[in-house]
């Protein structure tokens, strides 16, 4: 599956995911109390700069993965209008854009290997509340085969209804796709099973590392 | 541990294709993304802990930089835009969902899952996802709650899909609920 990182490298895919994280939250910690429209939009400028700086392809890129968020902003702006809060709501418009944005492009330049590994690390803690060590990568793995099995899935329930009933397609499919989702998880518990489970693999791991020497 | 954890996951993908998936029209010809609907079967089929969970791993896949969100987005632009609220409010949604669901007694399916994910995906969703809006746009909670009152109806629909969904598993696969011991 796609994932939203960037394939053409830049200067800022090569900094380490955390100090790029680390970055992101302070900028958005200290544009998080301003309140004067000319000081975001000021805000704005390194963020383009930042998008420009990794070439025009990735820009257009950025752009373009902006736009939800620009219409959705655009529509609080309006609503901003008619109520007569102009250069309030062009602040919370202008700092909306340049949080999201200046987020995306930590999105857009870190590899999700990268950033699953930052999970991982976060979520240390856990395992001593009982999070086996291994579920979670486990899952992580999961889902991302199986989104795209189930989307498969989903289209040719909906192509076989749509074949059979001149009316629109049901929500009752949802259904069938449910229950091939449980199917599916029942079976993939018992292929775990079989292998050793998830609990076991870390006394495994232990046995295997001490093994060549 | 095997099952439980192949559940949370499958459950999650299932979210994420749902809101990929643009082809379930709802009845009365709305046309909206079914992935809110994906966090009330979430709650629905896998009871409150593990309905929260699979969530929590959406959330967390979405940040990581993944586009499973409807529309394709994702990414960490998410929690700086105004819908905040509404994303880190699924595990919630379906953890309320699914505690209903367990607690109901006897009964008709059909009911206890639409009330379930009324109360879960339509009143526990909509208190956080307003308040995230309330504070990113700086606005009143009665303010940011008119500008989404508009999408309660399509979701109240939702609710009772999620009940049909509820009760058509429970006859095919009785075994598979989770959220019903």
């Amino acid at each position: 599956m796609l994932s939203l990182t960037v394939e053409q490298r830049s200067w800022m895919h090569r900094l380490p995911v955390w100090l790029k994280l680390l970055l992101l939250c302070l900028f958005t910690l200290v544009l998080w109390p301003l309140a004067d429209w000319r000081l975001l939009l000021a805000s704005c400028l390194p963020v383009v700069l930042l998008y420009a700086s990794a070439g025009r392809y990735f820009a257009k890129l950025g752009a373009q993965r902006l736009k939800p968020v620009v219409y959705l902003v655009a529509i609080i702006f309006i609503y901003q209008v008619v109520t007569g809060r102009i250069e309030e709501g062009l602040a919370i418009c202008l700092k909306i854009i340049a949080t999201v944005s200046l987020a995306n492009l930590v999105t857009m330049t870190s590899r999700l290997d990268d950033m699953m590994a930052v999970i991982e690390t976060l979520a240390k803690p856990f395992h001593a509340l009982g999070l086996p060590p291994r579920a979670l990568g486990f899952a992580m793995g999961l889902v991302i085969r199986f989104t795209p099995l189930f989307l498969q899935r989903g289209t040719q329930l909906n192509q076989a209804w749509r074949a059979r009933s001149p009316r629109r397609t049901s929500p009752r499919l949802l259904v069938p796709l449910a229950l091939s989702a449980i199917d599916d998880a029942d079976r993939v518990a018992e292929a775990l099973k079989a292998r050793g489970g998830l609990q076991n693999t870390k006394t495994k791991e232990t046995q295997s590392d001490s093994a060549p020497q | 541990m095997e099952r439980q954890v192949a559940f949370i996951a499958l459950f999650a993908a299932l979210v994420a294709a749902l809101g990929l998936m643009p082809q379930f029209m709802l009845p009365f010809g709305v046309p909206v993304s079914a992935q809110s609907l994906g966090v009330m079967m979430a709650g629905v089929v896998l009871g409150a802990r593990r309905g929260a969970l699979s969530m929590i791993l959406f959330v967390v896949l979405v940040l990581a930089g993944l586009p499973l969100l409807a529309g394709g987005r994702g990414g960490l632009g998410v929690l700086a835009g105004p819908t905040v609220g509404f994303f880190l409010g699924w595990p919630f949604a379906a953890y309320a969902t699914g505690l209903i669901v367990e607690k109901w007694g006897k009964g008709n399916l059909l009911i206890a899952g639409t009330f379930a994910s009324i109360v879960g995906g339509i009143f526990v969703l909509y208190l956080l996802g307003v308040l995230g809006m309330a504070v990113r746009l700086d606005k009143s909670f009665m303010e940011a709650a008119s500008m989404v009152l508009v999408f309660i109806p399509g979701d109240v629909i939702k609710a009772f899909v999620a009940g049909f969904v509820l009760q058509g598993i429970a006859k095919a696969r009785p075994s598979a609920l989770l959220s019903r011991g």
